[in-house]
């Protein structure tokens, strides 16, 4: 008969056997070549010599270090050394139990005289006689302790060595083979009634047994129960709650994970001494009253209870008190008690409660975790924890959540059943708070995005960023989206000109595209509107709690107004108009992100425009006027002023333009009254990035409606055109419109694909063009001189385009990560990276 | 970019010899950055004007400055270099008329030493502090001054006046005199320099000042100015000023200028620094420092961490101190983790300086027995604190935490503090002292610490101490 070797397969196996027993042998036959880690190996790779003894520690150093990493990440491993001396076993385990993993022994008994015999053969092993036999006393003298320090010891001798066939042992816990859908319940607490009201609303049937009690229920849309423990205790009927579950689980239309309230009335029941306190009485009074088998199998079904589970690939964890991610799936007695109890601080609050340890606020797991065990008003997404025990018991409500569908289904407790020790609301640190880690920032190397990959983000870019980021911009909350920047198009060669549209319709045609939409380009400053309904949904969607309904930002992330009255009154006029236009339905959302362009100039730029635009014109006509003058003097007179005179002549007609080309952007406000906001984006709402599921056309309809809607004329259109790029006559209609745009003062359009894009990751998200007159501002007044354009016609578009890729991507997976419902750390990063890439060296003025 | 000088004595186009430029042709000379170009619109008898006018290149402009000048990048194309009589004018009038600046003029020797009626035009002067600037300046020279303030945009009269004025100088001086006089006190109105000041620098305000600097009352402000407020040069030049003409050594005694500028910690609170009412003897911030380290001291704090530690300065008298077995500092500036490596490299017991935020959880920021945040809150937005009492109280969590912050109500005792203001242009926010009680009552309701208030500083009985400090204790 063939032995069945039953091996944890996430865990450590330490073989065990003297030199020459065959272990490698064994290894090789039974386990992948990476999954074992040999000392003879790790010797090798120390000394280049896999028989040096004197390389003997070093080698264990680096098998263990291998180890360590192994059993972190999840992989079974193999350990194929002699492990004789329970010293060196010792070690071992000591690392399986730091990741907390299962282990096993396999020892293979072979007589000292044939491992010998195979020793001999082998011409790399001439470490002398007396060394196996050594080995083989040290193997019997630690077999019996063998048993003591391994969960599992196989022995094997003869035969059974080469027959001997493994069986891998998943951990009890991993159930990712389970895919839901799934309905995880939160602690019931003995409330039977508010759970069958549950059960109904959540679409199961409840089953009933001969004496009309709730003995089972099954969805019929074969969802599956999963409660989060704490089924027992303080509540009217644990008994009832316990039969229901019970019956659920014996049918496989629920799981369960141990509650540390079932863990005590275990012991309880068990006639083990344990104060009797916090609802423990209840119960004990309750199952009192059922008869003797319901109680043996009510004892038999907690005691059955394992501390979580993982589901569905490894993207779900329950666990009663919540879990941290090094241990996932793991088996370890402090895994077990951070299940159940959650990770104390050792502290205890006014209450007498204990200070539990804020895990989720630190957790950056990718699988969702589900918990119960404190008692929270509302549930409330942590970095992708939930904790569903709105405290049922205590008159709250009895909370569950859909998976994978995230939604939250809840019904009212009938009445408050337990008088709670704290308040409900009142526990400062019941409700968590996802704040940030540096290492989310910092460290990070860069952000996986959809559309690029990894956009990696240097150090010294992360760190300019942190401090902006810390000390100017808003709550990380609200800065949902940084806009990325955009490259213009190729230098123009159209004399007079530096951009022009030739350029930008010719890039997109060349790179296969069709279409292309034309949308003028305001002269503003660059403005993310996030607009919520309401203080609630401000809350739900963001974790804002101030009671603040949106945010108005600029493109560093920096409130656009410092006085919050000011932005409040901006956010209610994009609101009404919203409203107005239907979007809120229309869209199925709450909330709203904008991008779009706030007017005038001068509103935000002022001190830029007062210190470099205004004061280089004010200058620039006070010197030149009167130099002017001056050489026309001196000309008159007879001096020759070669070309100087005509030259500053036209120079200070240009400063004349300069002039009015800042000017043309700015104008006196009050209050709100001259601000514009011009939306081009409806970059996301409730479950869809609109931003990428949208082409610009309907954004600009969109843009149009709210222009429309908006009584209290802030929200200004954007004028915009299509054009066909087969078509010569449809580019000449575009490239007339720019014309006549840019002559009448406009900044410029910006141009963007429409249509299906072509696979090409260099293909830009769009290009700006922007008016011969709008460019005096950036490149100075004198920049048409034909010996300055020819100079700046060589400068060099390659950085900025690959920097607008990059931010789009970044800005892209930011939205994607804003509507996936993601944690705050994972949104934060890809926003912070847009900043931190806007802090390489690109030349501005492009 | 222009500079004219006229004068009316006969025959007034002697003008040309003194200048060694010849009134009937424009001479062009090319300079670093440009072209200066001199012509005479009139050159009679009666009346002779030279014009001076520099012709700057904006690419080459670009090309002879230090990539670090400060506006290197958005500034590059659009300045106003070209068009101002800065510094590039006063290069240019060095290097144009170097003679004449030295009171040298073979064919007219008594011309140049006489003091000849000059009227000097200069159209957009850069000129901070305004045409009361310009005249503090010129009119203890001798000068007649009319400066005429330029509008920043006629048709935005909201926006009002430019930096610029255009000047008008009239007088009776030697023509070197005048020149030298123009050449120190361009830039010194302008304060700024088109390139980077080196030793030499003292040189030259020493030889274009001879004769006139020395006496004048300005001399202190125009020194500082011209060598642009870097300490070493400055009090090297008024050193050699006060040597070298007998002046009063009354100057060297100038409140030194803090040349670490405004940073995360605070440390430049410019009312504080600027004219506080009743002028202490130890100024507030080194009564703020002997606070926060009066109080660690009392709570027997082993190990420090030095929370905004700007540049350093607790943080290197932390680190002197024996008291403490270990401190660290961090803050959010680079540049202020930069200056403060650098001002307690070698300290042994320093464990590491490093950049961090009080927003982000940090590891780093743990570890210590006592945090110190001194003049940082008010720097953080309000809707941000929560985030920082989490961090610090809750996330760090050292046995003693010291948080200092301005008293709101002793504002009233700043001079030339509006009221309302703030005493640094990057607060966010001062807080009366109830304010701070009650944001302090929350920390610690939320993190569990005991607090006890400590004013710093000379208290007033009605408004209380111009620093408030808080000592948690957990």
């Amino acid at each position: 008969m063939t032995r069945e070797l039953r091996i944890p397969a996430t865990g450590l196996v330490v073989l065990v056997g003297v030199s020459g027993s065959g272990k490698s042998h064994f290894a090789r036959r039974h386990f992948l070549p990476s999954q074992v880690i040999s000392s003879d190996y790790c010797r090798a790779v120390v000394s280049d010599d896999e028989n040096d003894q004197s390389a003997t520690g070093d080698a264990f150093a680096l098998l263990h270090h291998i180890v360590g990493i192994r059993l972190r990440r999840g992989l079974l491993t193999v350990v194929d050394a002699t492990n004789v001396q329970p010293r060196s076993r010792e070690s071992l385990l000591h690392v399986a139990k730091e990741h907390d993993v299962l282990s096993a022994a396999i020892v293979l008994d072979v007589p000292p005289e044939v491992a010998a015999e195979r020793n001999r053969t082998r011409p790399d092993r001439d470490f002398g006689d007396h060394v196996v036999p050594r080995q083989h006393r040290e193997l019997r003298r630690g077999m019996r302790s063998l048993h003591r320090e391994f969960k599992r010891v196989h022995v094997l001798a003869g035969d059974d060595i080469d027959t001997a066939v493994l069986v891998r042992e998943r951990p009890w816990n991993d159930r990712r083979d389970l895919t839901g859908p799934f309905d995880v319940i939160g602690d019931v607490h003995g409330c039977r009634a508010e759970l069958e009201d549950l059960l109904g609303d959540l679409g199961y049937e409840i089953e009933h047994d001969a004496e009309g009690r709730a003995a089972g229920a099954h969805h019929p849309g074969g969802r599956t129960a999963v409660f989060v423990g704490d089924l027992v205790d303080r509540g009217p009927d644990t008994p009832g709650v316990l039969r229901l579950a019970m019956g659920m689980v014996a049918a496989g239309d629920a799981l369960c994970v141990s509650g540390n309230h079932e863990a005590k009335l275990l012991k309880a029941l068990a006639g083990r001494k344990v104060r009797v306190a916090h609802g423990l009485a209840e119960s004990l009074e309750q199952l009192a009253a059922e008869d003797a088998a319901f109680r043996d199998a009510a004892r038999a079904f907690m005691d059955g209870l394992i501390s979580h589970y993982v589901l569905d690939g490894g993207r779900l964890v329950v666990a009663h008190a919540g879990l941290k991610e090094s241990y996932h799936g793991r088996t370890s007695g402090r895994v077990r008690s951070f299940a159940l109890y959650g990770d104390t601080t050792g502290e205890t609050d006014e209450y007498g409660l204990p200070v539990r340890y804020p895990w989720a606020r630190e957790y950056r797991g990718a699988a969702m975790v589900v918990y119960g065990h404190t008692p929270v008003p509302d549930t409330e997404w942590i970095n992708n924890t939930l904790c569903l025990d709105t405290g049922v018991v205590f008159g709250g409500k009895l909370s569950a959540l859909r998976y994978p569908e995230r939604e939250i289904v809840a019904v009212p407790a009938r009445r408050q059943w337990y008088e709670p020790t704290r308040p409900l609301a009142a526990a400062p640190d019941a409700r968590d708070i996802d704040d940030l880690k540096i290492d989310d920032v910092l460290d990070a190397g860069g952000v996986e995005t959809a559309l690029l990959g990894r956009v990696t983000v240097r150090e010294e870019n992360a760190l300019a960023a942190l401090e902006v980021m810390s000390r100017f911009a808003i709550d990380p909350r609200w800065l949902a989206y940084l806009p990325p920047t955009m490259a213009p198009a190729a230098t123009s060669k159209e004399e007079g000109y530096l951009e022009h549209p030739a350029e930008a319709l010719a890039a997109y045609r060349d790179a296969g595209v069709r279409r292309v939409i034309c949308e003028e380009k305001h002269m503003g400053s660059r403005a993310i509107t996030v607009v919520c309904r309401d203080a609630a949904t401000a809350e739900s969607a963001f974790g804002v709690r101030d009671g603040s309904t949106g945010a108005l930002y600029t493109r560093t992330g920096r409130a656009f107004f410092r006085d919050p009255a000011r932005t409040a009154a901006v956010l209610d006029r994009v609101r009404d108009a919203v409203g107005a236009a239907g979007l809120w339905d229309e869209l199925d959302t709450g909330w709203l992100v904008l991008d779009g362009e706030l007017l005038p100039w001068s509103v935000k730029a002022m001190d830029l425009i007062r210190g470099q635009y205004a004061a280089t014109g004010a200058a620039a006509r006070a010197a030149l006027p009167a130099a002017s003058e001056a050489l026309a003097r001196a000309a008159a007179r007879g001096v020759d002023v070669g070309g100087l005179g005509e030259r500053t002549e036209r120079r200070a007609a240009n400063a004349g333009l300069f002039r009015d080309a800042y000017a043309r952007y700015c104008w006196d406000v009050d209050g709100l009254d001259g601000i514009a906001l011009a939306p081009f984006q409806v970059l996301a709402g409730n479950g869809h990035a609109w931003a990428t599921e949208r082409d610009h056309v309907w954004h600009m309809e969109v843009a149009e409606r709210l222009a429309a809607a908006d009584a209290s004329g802030l929200i200004r259109p954007t004028a915009w055109r299509t054009a066909d790029l087969d078509s010569p006559d449809s580019e000449k209609a575009v490239t007339e419109w720019w014309e006549k745009c840019t002559a009448e003062g406009g900044e410029g359009m910006v141009v963007k694909p429409l249509g299906p894009l072509p696979d090409d990751r260099r293909v830009q998200p769009g290009l700006k063009c922007r008016g011969r007159e709008y460019l005096r501002i950036i490149y100075g007044p004198d920049y048409t001189e034909p010996a300055h354009l020819d100079r700046l016609r060589a400068r060099s578009l390659g950085r900025k385009r690959s920097l607008a890729t990059r931010e789009h991507a970044l800005g892209v997976e930011a939205l994607h990560r804003l509507v996936g419902g993601e944690p705050l750390w994972r949104r934060h990063q890809a926003v912070f990276a847009v900043l931190a890439l806007e802090s390489e060296p690109v030349d501005p003025r492009l | 970019m222009l500079l004219t000088i006229t004068t009316t004595r006969h025959p007034a186009d002697d003008l040309g010899f003194l200048l060694h430029k010849h009134p009937a042709r424009m001479q062009s000379f090319e300079q670093s950055f440009g072209t200066a170009h001199v012509f005479y619109p009139e050159a009679g008898p009666e009346r002779c004007t030279a014009a001076l006018m520099l012709d700057v290149d904006p690419v080459r402009l670009v090309r002879t400055r230090g990539r670090n000048t400060p506006d290197f990048s958005l500034g590059q194309y659009v300045n106003d270099r070209p068009y101002a009589a800065s510094s590039l004018l006063a290069s240019a009038m060095a290097n144009v008329f170097r003679t004449a600046m030295r009171g040298r003029c073979d064919s007219r020797p008594d011309l140049a030493d006489t003091e000849i009626p000059l009227t000097v035009t200069l159209p957009a002067l850069p000129c901070r502090g305004g045409p009361a600037q310009a005249e503090r300046f010129f009119a203890p020279l001798g000068w007649r001054v009319d400066a005429r303030a330029v509008p920043l945009d006629e048709a935005f009269p909201s926006w009002g006046d430019s930096r610029y004025v255009s000047l008008t100088l009239t007088g009776e001086l030697r023509l070197a005199d005048a020149l030298n006089q123009l050449y120190v006190l361009l830039p010194v109105l302008d304060e700024s320099k088109h390139y980077w000041l080196a030793p030499d620098e003292v040189d030259k305000l020493i030889r274009a000042g001879g004769g006139w600097l020395a006496a004048h009352p300005e001399r202190g402000a125009i020194t500082r100015r011209y060598l642009s407020n870097k300490r070493g040069l400055v009090r090297a030049a008024l050193g050699r000023l006060a040597g070298v003409d007998q002046a009063p050594d009354e100057a060297l005694s100038q409140p030194e200028i803090d040349d670490e500028g405004p940073d995360a910690a605070g440390t430049a609170d410019t009312a504080e620094t600027a004219g506080a009412a009743p002028e202490p003897r130890t100024p507030l911030a080194e009564l703020r420092v002997r606070a926060v380290l009066a109080a660690l001291h009392e709570e027997g704090a082993s190990s420090v961490i030095d929370l905004g530690c700007g540049s350093g300065r607790l943080l290197a008298r932390l680190a002197d101190d024996a008291a403490f077995t270990e401190v660290s500092g961090a803050d959010v500036s680079y540049r202020a983790v930069e200056i403060a490596r650098r001002r307690t490299a070698g300290a042994r017991r320093v464990r590491e300086v490093f950049q961090g935020a009080l927003t982000y959880a940090d590891a780093r920021f743990g570890d210590h027995d006592a945090a110190v945040l001194m003049e940082v809150v008010e720097h953080i937005d309000p809707p941000r604190l929560g985030a920082v009492a989490r961090v610090v109280f809750g996330g760090a969590r050292p046995r003693v935490v010291v948080v200092t912050t301005p008293n709101a109500e002793y504002n009233v005792h700043y001079e030339g503090l509006a009221p309302g203001a703030m005493r640094h242009p990057d607060h966010r926010f001062e807080w009366t002292r109830a304010e701070f009680g009650a944001w302090a009552d929350g920390v610690c309701a939320a993190h569990g610490y005991r607090v006890r208030y400590v004013p710093v500083g000379d208290a007033d009985p009605a408004a209380g101490a111009p620093t408030q400090m808080g000592v948690f204790v957990r």
